[in-house]
């Protein structure tokens, strides 16, 4: 039992526009983020009888239907000598990282309204929580990714040290844009009907099952500006299994792009948030 | 000075915009013709004050009851105080952790098995994983849920998963424990240790703000208590003269509800008022049939068939029962003027203050809302054959009608009632 004087003040106060992140308390939440991310993880495949290797199936098999629709039918392999499937399945890891992120984060507020209008906690603990098991998914993943690697003879190299880069900046981008959605999901529930339809656009919109080379080069300039994942998913793949790298500019360019989106995310999220408990 | 003080409230208030129901727009595109609609021509927002103006202070180790008529702004002041909303106006200082329980078992998840709601549960709910393992034994003893406590609580039975649930929340070791109504679920044996584990938590120092409609549960277990009425503090002191204090509002709120709201501010498209709804008494007894005269008059067109229902309350403002005229088959036909006889033969009612609601309607919708149509009082001479001590009619909102017969040829077939857990079958709603 703590003394009298030692109990800590809270005050509340109605806010009024943009506010910050109180990060010292989102640090004493830390312990319901682990809590939230493994319930997450726990639910995820209760009552399915392969579990886990759909986590193992789901990229592979998007993989190897986007090899044989570019490699095979548009036959664009001339492009590289590395193998079709390799180029395809490390595109759809990269992709997956911002996609299924973006997905998830964007379902979070509404998912857990119960919990939002019973309890009070620093509501952007939900979106962060979400990165645990996309996270897992890709770590997963490399069980799969080696097998490939290994299959095809192609081993690492000092650009893989990168990778840690291209998933931070995937993430930020996909929270960003994931916090913006959550956040207007609450009072709008179009946001829900919409993404799905825009997210798997991008995808095709991205270097996935294709390399960036292919795009003409009198385009290319205009490709990595008007999509700045393109830049990260061929950053990620050059790092993982050796395709040529994207060019600087586009990844500095990325980059103010992915830490823009996740500030300007979190402002939308933290302005709106307020209301969440009256309109969810 | 301050040191002892655990919450201050100052001039608190808390406003909702209401829109009008076909205004509120759910989808960006009713919003986008909605905010088209606003330029044409401006669409009121009505504000809706659900607090104004409330403030006060609770010392430390108190136990503080807030009571009031629903709307009164209780859950509103209480989302306020965990911080759930935010307030428009007004500031507010606490003075330690604060722990909310405004709901029981917040956060459970039916596929995860009582150990992982625990610890989910109980970092919903602000503890540390620590603080949880350090009290993990004591919360399943407390719940008396050991044997199961690996099975996904959808195979519990309800009662097992509201004591898995309020155990979580009794082991909160937050310094202002905020509780809404929770005490209401779960045996009576159940309660009984709730509130006993309640009184500990004050005995620790602890402060605790509490709402409920049980006037019982009040009066045992809060050293002060406040009234909210109508989104304002009413009344604020010792728990006896607070619970005088609300029953008296209730009554006036009966006089000012039938004798001062003219018959057009009453609800309703109309065509029909109710003139009068008149006990034959102002005093009946708990068991014997409760009369009222009534008259129904048209003021203007016409309806072809109506109906009449109405609703029972209780002095908590509890709803006991709704007496809809479909039911019994009594359609009305169009007419000058209809009168005759409302008979509500059960339940039988406890001693008390009773209002009756009564409306006339179509299939279409309400033609008359007369709120507060009668008031009528229940005395206290018991509807039993026998007497007993005061616990015996402590409990319900109603007396029942029953017996405990003895039956000789069911004792040997009698399978007593286990609570078990039974797999593939959910008992939780």
């Amino acid at each position: 039992m703590p003394t009298q004087a030692s109990f800590k003040r809270t005050t509340l106060r109605p806010t009024r526009g943009w506010v910050g992140l109180d990060l010292a308390e989102l640090w004493s939440f830390r312990d319901l983020l682990i809590v939230l991310a493994s319930r997450d993880l726990k639910l995820r495949y209760k009552q399915t009888l392969l579990g886990v290797l759909w986590v193992l199936l789901q990229p592979l098999l998007a993989a190897g239907i986007l090899s044989f629709v570019f490699g095979v039918i548009a036959d664009m392999k001339r492009s590289t000598d590395l193998p079709y499937p390799a180029i395809c399945f490390a595109g759809m890891l990269a992709w997956n990282v911002f996609g299924s992120t973006l997905l998830k984060t964007s379902m979070c507020m509404v998912g857990n309204a119960a919990l939002v209008s019973k309890v009070y906690f620093p509501r952007i603990i939900l979106p962060f929580s979400t990165v645990g098991a996309t996270m897992l998914d890709l770590a997963v993943s490399v069980v799969p990714m080696t097998a490939v690697m290994l299959v095809f003879n192609i081993g690492l190299r000092s650009p893989s040290l990168l990778l840690p880069v291209w998933l931070i900046l995937l993430l930020m981008m996909s929270l960003g844009l994931g916090l913006a959605a959550a956040a207007l999901t609450v009072s709008y529930r179009d946001v829900q009907h919409v993404l799905p339809i825009i997210v798997p656009f991008f995808m095709y919109a991205s270097p996935v099952g294709y390399l960036a080379l292919t795009v003409p080069a009198s385009y290319r300039h205009v490709y990595f500006l008007v999509n700045p994942i393109a830049s990260l998913i061929e950053g990620f793949r050059w790092s993982m299994i050796g395709t040529a790298p994207p060019p600087t500019w586009a990844v500095v360019y990325s980059a103010i792009i992915a830490v823009t989106l996740l500030i300007l995310g979190a402002a939308v999220f933290r302005r709106m948030e307020r209301r969440f408990a009256d309109v969810i | 000075m301050s040191s002892d003080i655990a919450i201050s409230v100052r001039g608190l208030a808390k406003a909702y915009t209401i829109r009008q129901a076909a205004h509120s727009a759910t989808t960006l595109s009713e919003e986008m013709t909605n905010q088209f609609r606003h330029l044409m021509r401006r669409d009121k927002n009505e504000i809706f004050w659900a607090l104004k103006d409330v403030s006060f202070e609770v010392n430390k180790g108190q136990v503080v009851g807030i009571i009031g008529h629903n709307g009164a702004g209780k859950s509103t002041l209480l989302k306020i105080l965990s911080r759930i909303t935010e307030m428009t106006d007004g500031e507010v200082d606490l003075y330690g952790r604060v722990g909310s329980l405004l709901e029981v078992g917040t956060g459970f998840h039916q596929e995860l098995t009582g150990r992982e709601n625990i610890f989910l549960n109980g970092a919903i709910l602000g503890m540390t994983r620590g603080e949880i393992r350090q009290h993990f034994d004591a919360i399943v003893d407390f719940a008396g849920v050991e044997k199961f406590i690996d099975t996904p609580v959808k195979r519990y039975s309800s009662g097992m998963y509201v004591r898995l649930a309020f155990a979580v929340a009794a082991h909160l070791r937050s310094e202002i424990l905020i509780v809404d109504e929770v005490l209401a679920v779960g045996d009576i044996e159940f309660q009984k240790k709730c509130m006993d584990k309640m009184k500990d938590v004050s005995t620790d120092g602890r402060t605790i703000l509490f709402v409920s409609h049980n006037m019982h549960s009040i009066h045992a277990l809060c050293t002060r208590v406040l009234v909210l009425d109508q989104g304002s503090t009413a009344y604020i002191g010792s728990p006896a003269a607070a619970i005088e204090r609300y029953t008296q509002s209730f009554k006036t709120r009966q006089v000012t509800a039938t004798a001062e709201r003219p018959e057009s501010a009453r609800r309703g498209s109309g065509e029909y008022r109710f003139v009068y709804v008149q006990p034959v008494k102002q005093h009946f007894e708990p068991a014997e049939p409760k009369r009222f005269a009534y008259r129904v008059e048209r003021r203007r067109g016409s309806l072809g068939r109506f109906y009449l229902s109405a609703q029972l309350f209780n002095e908590t403002g509890l709803e006991l029962a709704q007496m809809d005229g479909r039911l019994v088959g009594r359609w009305n036909q169009d007419a000058d003027a209809v009168g005759g006889e409302l008979v509500i033969r059960t339940p039988w009612l406890k001693p008390g203050n009773y209002r009756l609601d009564t409306s006339i309607c179509t299939a279409s919708g309400i033609v008359d809302m007369f709120e507060g149509a009668a008031h009528f009082q229940v005395g206290s001479v018991l509807p039993y054959p026998h007497t007993a001590s005061a616990t015996a009619t402590a409990l319900g909102a109603v007396f029942g009608d029953f017996d405990w017969r003895p039956d000789a040829r069911l004792t040997v077939q009698a399978a007593p009632y286990e609570e078990t857990v039974q797999s593939g079958t959910s008992f939780v709603e």
